[in-house]
């Protein structure tokens, strides 16, 4: 009974119908980050009815993130969830009629590499750009499109990347900040996160359905504090010889000596250190071999070991990450990762 | 002088003759941006060449990393 109107108003829309619903059905959409954007995505994808929606995320559930991020809750908080799992759980209540596949990973080039045979489309909810260029790479080699999304304060921004039409975002790498100053240090309001979402959103449904004559081709920004739109045709700015959508690619960004092994969260006062696999521990053995040290506080889920030791705070995930938290500096973060880590 | 940018009207009380002293006024020569005059994109390296008038429209967006 659920089923059968489940996707009426959708369908009753004129541009999906029932073939667009049904084609919606067939999709599978991979959302990198389920923070701010990534819950809302998700969200609006799995009721809209998306067969398949992968979410990939490395962090976990903390109180700071229940102002905008729509699928946690004070119980996530308490329990420190990792977001991919409180996702999943959230969004199958939701719409049991859809797949949900969650990982609890960092979404580096092996990682998106092997989901990108199996998806559709890849929505960007990430907080940074190294990731976002990973992306890209990967949309280039196997002509997946992605639709870029990005917010702080009251602004944000987004441009679909479609291989072999549009610039990507290698060609426009010389407007990209390289500094720091986009973290959310500034703040950030839920209808900012939303309003994103929902052109993000949007050119997925035109996407998936196949009207992509109705996508938006252009790079759209805007301050809704401000009263501000902007929409910039962006064509112009395809490079004949960009390094990941050209025809003498090289794919830089997954071709990885450069892989970061270290990175500092955005606004967070928190590094994330990412070991090479041979060096993985095993975090039960760890909280075993700490609970002698009564100096360090620990607490343990089937998802992470959380440790705290004065002002620092390492949380151990089971992927072999972790973040510590407390500092921005890198090389006092390996220090103290060492240090309890190993 | 009067430009539209990003949908406002804003008026200067100094004559601006190319991009780039517009971008130094409004303190944002340093800053990656992306730039459409009068339905046109900007290449950074034409910001200095690039005259403005009277009643010019711009669209001007930075990139952002959060999410």
């Amino acid at each position: 009974m659920l089923e059968n109107n489940r996707y009426h108003r959708q369908e009753l829309f004129q541009p999906i119908g029932k073939e667009g619903q049904q084609k919606l059905r067939n999709c599978h959409v991979l959302i990198v980050g389920a923070g701010a954007l990534g819950s809302s995505s998700a969200e609006q994808l799995v009721r809209a009815g998306v067969g398949t929606v992968s979410l990939v995320d490395r962090d976990y559930v903390e109180l700071t993130n229940l102002q905008r991020q729509q699928l946690y809750t004070e119980e996530d908080v308490s329990e420190q969830m990792p977001k991919a799992v409180a996702a999943e759980q959230r969004l199958q209540k939701i719409n049991q009629d859809v797949t949900v596949h969650a990982h609890v990973i960092d979404a580096g080039p092996e990682e998106l590499s092997s989901f990108a045979q199996y998806v559709d489309l890849m929505i960007d909810a990430t907080d940074n750009f190294d990731t976002r260029f990973v992306m890209n790479d990967v949309s280039q080699k196997y002509e997946i499109p992605w639709i870029y999304g990005a917010c702080v304060s009251s602004y944000g921004v987004t441009f679909t990347v479609l291989p072999g039409e549009t610039p990507c975002l290698q060609c426009l790498i010389d407007y990209i900040p390289k500094d720091g100053a986009t973290c959310d240090t500034v703040g950030i309001i839920n209808p900012a996160v939303q309003m994103v979402v929902s052109y993000q959103v949007t050119e997925a449904l035109k996407y998936l359905v196949g009207d992509t004559g109705a996508m938006m081709g252009q790079l759209i920004g805007f301050d809704l504090w401000k009263n501000e739109r902007m929409e910039l045709s962006v064509a112009s700015l395809k490079k004949d010889d960009c390094p990941s959508c050209s025809a003498q690619r090289t794919l830089p960004y997954l071709a990885y000596q450069n892989q970061l092994k270290t990175a500092v969260l955005c606004g967070r006062d928190t590094v994330q250190i990412r070991p090479p696999r041979e060096e993985r521990v095993n975090i039960s053995d760890l909280a075993q071999s700490l609970k002698r040290n009564e100096q360090v506080k620990l607490f343990e889920n089937p998802y992470l070991l959380s440790m705290e030791i004065d002002d620092v705070r390492l949380v151990l995930f089971q992927d072999g990450r972790t973040l510590i938290h407390g500092t921005k500096d890198i090389t006092e973060a390996k220090k103290i990762y060492y240090q309890y880590v190993g | 002088m009067k430009l539209h940018i990003n949908g406002d009207v804003i008026e200067l009380e100094q004559q601006m003759s190319t991009v780039e002293e517009l971008l130094t006024h409004l303190g944002l020569q340093e800053k990656p941006l992306i730039i459409e005059h009068n339905q046109s994109i900007l290449k950074k390296e034409d910001h200095s060449s690039r005259e403005i008038q009277d009643g010019d429209q711009f669209e001007i967006v930075h990139f952002v990393g959060g999410g």
